[in-house]
């Protein structure tokens, strides 16, 4: 079903990018931003959970059963988030990449027929607006106000993460319906207003997209197929989860 | 080199050495950073106060670090940032301007407290005087 199906990539999506931003948790390169990045990633485990609720309308479990039951091959994600984290450069092109096109996705989203995601989009997109802002103001920095090293490495994360990056409009099964009921715009039409968009941010950075065939596009996450990097990634997530799925917490 | 293996496996695939006589590494003195002071509000129209500093390379980031640092608790209708070099600070040796002769009671706000007691103590003469 077209909801679902959207419902699912849109959580997985949240659920996985959280999972990964928290492992800079302690880790990152100044506290400040240690803080704000972990922020943001605890926001996109919140979407996800509001997602996930929102299925039980449609017959799934509980969204902690949702969220650390199934297998890789289950999850509706895209690779993009599902990749290791890296270096911060890498993790900082991909948060800037990911972020822009879920801002906009949830303002395609406020205007949608299906009334719980109008309203989860009204919600949120204030916190994702924050997210691009952190994303936008670190690429304009590091990519145009910096050293010539630091324009270097973040031109070289732009071509690592893009062709990923589109893996994000990978077209469903459902897009017509989704369009015709109301319900969504569309992948195609997202990808465009993401393309406008980032544009802006890397200009000023004095950042340019790479070309490239479109067989380098990393598809598949939206059909179940995944990198070999989610399984041990929802291994790692689920770890306490399956010692007591039953548990009150 | 044998590694660090942790309950945390974000540690153990950092593969720190399990050889603590290595020196640490040596990183260069970060001299870019500067300090920034943040003032919030909890409402509109009301003043805004300093609640901390936050360091920060650029003043957009050290915004963007102090929404995250100082926003997210609770609600906030307003925020500055402002380097805290561009502050102009008294001289902690210029202090004693502030003190006072003790004998100048009439210019000081504790002198006048002591009016609504006198007013209290007449309203309440005056009830009495009513009855």
């Amino acid at each position: 079903m077209e909801i679902k199906n959207l419902l699912f990539r849109m959580a997985d999506d949240a659920l996985i990018i959280g999972h990964r931003n928290s492992e800079w948790t302690g880790l990152g390169p100044i506290l400040e931003e240690d803080i704000a990045f972990s922020s943001i990633a605890q926001d996109k485990i919140g979407h996800s959970l509001a997602l996930y609720t929102m299925l039980q309308e449609f017959g799934e479990s509980t969204p902690e059963h949702i969220a650390y039951s199934r297998n890789a091959a289950e999850y509706r994600c895209c690779k993009l988030v599902e990749y290791p984290i890296g270096g911060y450069d890498f993790s900082l092109m991909r948060h800037f990449f990911f972020d822009t096109a879920e801002l906009l996705r949830y303002q395609l989203l406020r205007e949608s027929s299906y009334e719980p995601l109008t309203k989860l989009a009204k919600k949120i997109t204030g916190e994702i607006k924050y997210h691009v802002f952190h994303a936008n103001t670190w690429v304009v920095q590091l990519g145009g106000l910096g050293t010539e090293e630091s324009h270097t490495i973040m031109q070289s994360a732009v071509n690592q993460v893009y062709p990923l990056a589109l893996g994000i409009f990978e077209p469903s099964k459902f897009e017509n319906e989704l369009s015709e009921k109301g319900i969504f715009a569309g992948e195609a039409a997202l990808e465009k207003l993401w393309h406008e968009s980032i544009a802006i941010p890397l200009e000023k950075a004095g950042l340019v997209l790479p070309t490239f065939s479109d067989k380098t596009i990393e598809y598949g996450g939206r059909y179940g197929y995944h990198t070999e990097h989610l399984q041990p990634l929802l291994d790692e997530m689920t770890e306490v989860y399956r010692l007591d799925p039953a548990a009150e917490w | 080199m044998p590694t660090i293996k942790s309950l945390d496996p974000r540690v153990t695939r950092l593969h720190i050495p399990d050889n603590f006589d290595v020196p640490p590494i040596i990183k260069e003195e970060l001299d870019q950073y500067q300090t920034y002071e943040v003032f919030c509000r909890e409402k509109t129209g009301a003043h805004h106060h300093h609640v901390g500093s936050v360091h920060a390379p650029t003043p957009e980031l050290a915004l963007s670090f102090a929404k995250e640092q100082y926003g997210r608790r609770g609600k906030v209708l307003g925020m500055w940032v402002t380097r805290t070099s561009d502050i102009i600070v008294l001289d902690d040796s210029d202090l004693d301007m502030f003190e006072t002769i003790p004998e100048k009671g009439y210019r000081e706000v504790v002198d006048y407290a002591r009016v609504r007691d006198r007013i209290e103590a007449f309203k309440k003469n005056q009830t009495a005087v009513q009855e």
